[in-house]
């Protein structure tokens, strides 16, 4: 398609040509989406699920509800990210020599640049911002968030975001430059179809929704802890969230900038990135990373402040070196800033500048050797128990330590003008994003699943779920550290040499370890809805926990604390219990929340509508909606009635019910 | 869990809260975090401008044979612009002093000069566009005319969006006068216009006075 297509007044660039109906692999995923998506459809009418849906969870203020939204989010898109995943492994497993494998170039050039996308925005970030908005303001005794409505309005922003890059899949395609979009290749003039118009608006969409919720953590957690709870005796896990979103505030600008002016490249014809008159691509790389490295500490942070809880909690002792623990997470939320320039030692910026970013690279290794420690020593003579949660967190302390390692090696200059865009690399990050991040959101999942809803995960599942992860890794990232060593580049669909073959083999072999993995996660969550029963908790407590978020029930009322919780100790809840505090039965007072709105599902899906209009040149769709979209926006701020007293009766009938529970169950 | 304290069982008298451990009377209230979020969100816009800073920075002397700063800038009209934005910071300033009254005419009044200041600003900067586009020198001209028509378009869209809402408060004060909701708005407002003001001094001391140097 040109740009100089007379458009559809109404359609744009969209038209029949644009559906994927030569291509037999997109087609038979359309037929089976379809079939999934209408049967959970007809479920949900079938059990009239739409108005719960609708008033409990959709329109709702709640934190620990948008937690879990977005958590399922992160599931369901990691679903599709794993896929992508596995298409890329097969394909690199078979497309030797004569043959070319199944996918064709410009699919597969789709297939990883999605794959990268939806990892790291509609995976990894959903999941841990579903994590930080479920868990802060429990630990933080609070009873919601600063910004209610403004918390549901972001999830919905990343919702469209990610809706916006599922429907690229079956309208249209997606961008075929790697997940970061580098011009000159996404310029108009090398990639002049609506792909990396997917790219940027599903990530301008969901990065308003990212910054957003960002400035509504750090306002929590700045305003909003319980009384006594100073900046000291934070849980660690808040610590790392407020961090983690310092550096979101501080970063996702930058990438709505840099977005911003390839957006004016491609639509408005300037030159900011482009090879003539004046533009240069090296400044997108820069902005892109200015962003991007701070990016892997957002994620990483919060999963060490996960380790953090359940690496204490199952040894049964408190945190070793707090303190430390804390500097520790502040320098490397400061340094993450220092080290952009790393991933590309080879523009050549010269000796100086590259031994500068290179130095400051491999000092980020102390303070978070200094975290490996500490949890170390706090499991030492602790009294450890391996449930699902302490696996992970052993089976990241190996396998993140081994990452972190290569990453010193790539910190290298000279190391890194051989391994640069190998598959080194790929291994490298690989083994810190799996092994830090995603270990430690599924240490996550299995530690507060049963606050979130009142019964624990079977271990049994659990186990296989980690053991299949844990050993799946391996086999698929070693053989890539070798082939990278051997200089084996990134984003290949076909190889020559046959010598090379076997690598890619095991590889694929641990692609579908992997896939076990996930299976044996989803069988979990089934088996363990099914013996609910058996797995209910009721103290609300069940791991012995020592924060404030398993002082209150299981799941936690709307309200979370009937009587807000006073810290003495930065194990608050540990030190009520062993100082052998009552829970309050009596006395309750009426409690002030905040009121569910539909104003957050309008906006996002306002702005989801602009970005597909945009993506397609639709100009009337894209001038309407956005009118609409200020239009609701003014409307929302002349609503003042938004919120309400819980009366004191129903806190009482709550809790009483919950003294009921517990003295028939204990 | 051996530790956990066993409930009051039923029939009981209820346990009172320990307020060693418990707010027992809802005594603490969280302090209200909207100026403190409103205070990061203008440093996360502030970050947006850096970029836009530093884009002009690379790119400002990329001409690609076009004009220059040197040839374009018209430096009197920016500096009736310049003061027309200043003014209205002032005349901000006077509203926020009149809502510290509770003077709700005073306060709508100012705004109402605020508005027409930035209006003014904001017409003269289209202005300026059209007569640079006319001239051929449009944003698709050079790198430097790309990152100039980047950096102060985004600024000029923002002194836009801050009139919208200018006009959507000045609705709301004089439907429900200077409630606490309303002061806080009022305060947020005050915060962006003056934030708008800081970043164009940037504007006119790096685009257009560096600019007409040699």
């Amino acid at each position: 398609m040109q740009p100089t297509e007379t458009l559809h007044p109404i359609l744009g660039k969209l038209g029949l040509d644009s559906l994927p109906l030569h291509e037999p692999i997109l087609l038979a995923t359309f037929a089976g989406t379809a079939v999934a998506g209408l049967a959970l459809l007809a479920l949900i009418t079938k059990y009239r699920l739409w108005g719960t849906l609708w008033r409990d969870w959709f329109t709702s203020i709640d934190h620990k509800k948008i937690g879990i939204m977005y958590i399922v989010l992160g599931l369901v898109m990691l679903l599709r990210g794993f896929a992508d995943a596995l298409m890329m492994r097969l394909q690199q497993a078979i497309s030797f020599g004569d043959n070319m494998g199944y996918l064709p170039p410009h699919h597969y050039d789709q297939v990883f640049t999605a794959h990268g996308v939806i990892m790291i925005f509609f995976v990894a970030m959903p999941l841990i911002t579903g994590f930080m908005n479920y868990v802060v303001p429990l630990q933080i005794g609070a009873r919601d968030v600063a910004f209610p409505f403004l918390n549901n309005f972001s999830f919905w922003m990343t919702v469209g975001g990610a809706a916006l890059t599922m429907i690229s899949l079956f309208v249209g395609e997606y961008a075929k430059t790697g997940w970061l979009a580098y011009p000159p290749l996404s310029g108009l003039a090398y990639s002049p179809d609506v792909g990396v118009d997917y790219y940027i608006w599903s990530l301008q969409v969901a990065g308003v929704g990212t910054t957003l919720s960002g400035i509504n953590l750090i306002a929590t957690i700045v305003k909003m802890r319980a009384p006594g709870m100073s900046l000291m005796r934070m849980p660690v896990f808040t610590w790392t969230s407020l961090c983690s979103n310092v550096l979101i505030v501080a970063s996702f600008p930058v990438l709505t900038a840099a977005l911003a002016l390839l957006t004016l490249d491609r639509y408005a014809g300037t030159h900011f990135f482009t090879n003539e008159l004046g533009g240069n691509a090296m400044m997108y790389v820069n902005l892109i990373w200015i962003w991007g490295h701070p990016e892997v500490y957002i994620l990483v942070l919060p999963a060490f402040g996960i380790f953090s809880e359940v690496v204490a909690t199952f040894s049964g002792k408190r945190l070793f070196g707090y303190a430390s623990m804390v500097y520790a997470t502040v320098v490397i939320t400061i340094l993450s800033y220092l080290v952009w320039l790393h991933h590309f030692f080879t523009m050549g910026s010269g000796a100086s500048v590259n031994s500068f970013f290179g130095i400051a690279t491999m000092i980020i290794s102390i303070p978070t050797g200094a975290k490996v420690f500490n949890w170390l020593f706090t499991m030492y003579r602790g009294r450890i128990r391996y449930e699902p949660p302490m696996l992970w967190a052993v089976g990241f302390m190996v396998t993140f330590v081994l990452g972190g390692m290569t990453g010193v090696m790539l910190a290298v200059p000279a190391a890194d003008f051989v391994l640069h865009n190998s598959l080194f690399l790929i291994a490298h990050f690989h083994n810190v994003i799996i092994g830090g991040v995603l270990f430690g959101l599924l240490a996550g999942v299995n530690f507060w699943f049963p606050k979130a809803f009142g019964y624990k995960l079977d271990p049994f599942w659990g186990k296989c779920s980690f053991w299949f992860w844990q050993i799946g890794f391996f086999f698929a990232f070693m053989p890539l550290y070798v082939l990278g060593l051997m200089g084996v580049t990134r984003r290949m669909s076909h190889f020559d040499d046959a010598t090379l073959q076997p690598y890619f083999v095991v590889a694929a072999f641990g692609a579908v370890l992997i896939a076990l993995g996930i299976a044996s996660f989803l069988v979990q969550l089934v088996v363990s809805f099914r013996n609910r029963e058996r797995l209910r908790d009721v103290s609300g407590d069940p791991w012995n926990g020592r924060t404030l978020e398993w002082s209150t029930s299981s799941p936690p009322p709307g309200y979370n604390f009937a009587f807000t919780p006073v810290a003495h100790d930065n194990d608050a809840w540990w030190d009520m219990k062993q100082r052998g505090h009552v829970r309050p039965t009596g006395g309750f007072l009426p409690i002030h929340m905040p009121k569910n709105t539909a104003a957050g599902v309008v906006l996002a899906g306002l702005a989801t509508v602009f970005g597909f209009a945009m993506i397609w040149h639709m100009w009337i769709v894209a001038v309407a909606s956005f009118a609409a979209l200020l239009v609701s926006a003014i409307a929302h701020t002349f609503n003042y009635n938004r919120d309400y007293h819980i009366p004191a009766d129903e806190v009482t009938r709550t809790e009483d019910a919950r003294t009921q529970a517990l003295s028939t169950h204990v | 869990m051996s530790d956990i304290s066993t409930p009051t069982l039923a029939g009981g008298a209820p346990a009172a809260p320990d307020p060693h451990f418990y707010d027992a009377r809802g005594e603490h209230h969280p302090e209200n975090g909207t100026l403190l979020g409103f205070w990061l969100y203008l440093m996360s816009d502030c970050l947006i401008f850096a970029c836009l800073f530093a884009t002009y920075g690379v790119l400002g002397r990329s001409y690609a044979g076009g004009p220059t700063g040197m040839e374009l800038f018209d430096l009197p009209l920016v500096a009736v612009n310049t003061t027309a934005l200043l003014l209205s910071s002032i005349t901000y300033g006077f509203a926020m002093i009149a809502m510290q009254s509770g003077k709700k005419g005073a306060v709508l009044a100012w705004l109402a000069v605020t508005g027409l200041f930035g209006a003014t600003f904001i017409g003269i900067e289209l202005y300026e566009f059209a007569h640079l586009i006319h001239e051929g020198a449009g944003p698709q001209r050079s790198g430097f005319l790309s990152s100039f028509f980047a950096l102060v378009g985004t600024h000029g869209l923002h002194v836009t969006f801050g009139l919208v809402w200018l006009v959507t408060l000045m609705l709301q004060v004089g439907k429900l006068g200077l409630t606490a909701a309303n002061q806080r708005r009022l305060f947020c407002l005050s915060m962006f216009w003056h934030f708008l003001d800081v970043v164009w001094i940037g504007v006119f001391t790096f685009v257009y006075l560096m600019g007409v140097l040699p």
